[in-house]
């Protein structure tokens, strides 16, 4: 099955993702990385 | 990094993604790495909305075996908010989709906490149990689970 190629919109700051997630009723995943931006 | 597009819709799915790089963002991440108890790259957490930690995967895996990752991270958060059913069905969805990663046993035996949590039927931690002896015989969770059959 094919799946459609989607990019991840990454937000740089923890505590506007919160409130987002809250509105959405969703999780955040918080990631600490090394790779090249 | 993520290139698979299958993680990438199960992130833009279930979660708002949030990346500190380690160092262009020297600051936050000091700040947020001590807080959460990040100490190496890749660290990746699974919080709730209130910022809790409810799942943490530390160093890099293939695509299916992270994805199985964030289910069992999905599962974990629902069952600790009481939504047993939410719980069981990634737990059940590691199981059948990607059932030879280290996630597998670990699914295995929460699925059938899940279910009898749900259902307060004892029938469903003998199951477990009866699936073990099919399974993932060598880990511990079969080993956990051995006390149910």
């Amino acid at each position: 099955m094919a799946v459609e190629r989607r990019e991840i919109r990454w937000q740089k700051r923890l505590e506007p993702a919160l409130e987002e997630a809250r509105a959405q009723k969703r999780h955040a995943l918080l990631d600490f990385s090394a790779a090249p931006m | 990094m993520y290139p698979d597009p299958r993680v990438a819709q199960l992130i833009e799915q279930n979660f708002i993604p949030v990346r500190i790089h380690v160092k262009e963002q020297a600051d936050d991440f000091k700040r947020l790495g001590a807080k959460y108890g990040a100490q190496w790259t890749p660290t990746i957490l699974i919080l709730d909305s209130s910022g809790e930690e409810r799942h943490r995967i530390e160093g890099f895996l293939p695509a299916g075996d992270f994805i199985a990752q964030i289910l069992l991270g999905l599962g974990k958060s629902a069952f600790t908010r009481g939504d047993f059913a939410d719980a069981e069905r990634r737990y059940r969805e590691i199981v059948d989709k990607y059932p030879s990663t280290d996630a597998g046993p670990e699914a295995l035996y929460w699925a059938g906490v899940a279910r009898y949590k749900a259902t307060n039927d004892p029938s469903a931690l003998v199951q477990t149990a009866a699936s073990f002896k099919q399974r993932y015989q060598e880990t511990s969770w079969a080993k956990k689970a051995s006390v149910w059959g």
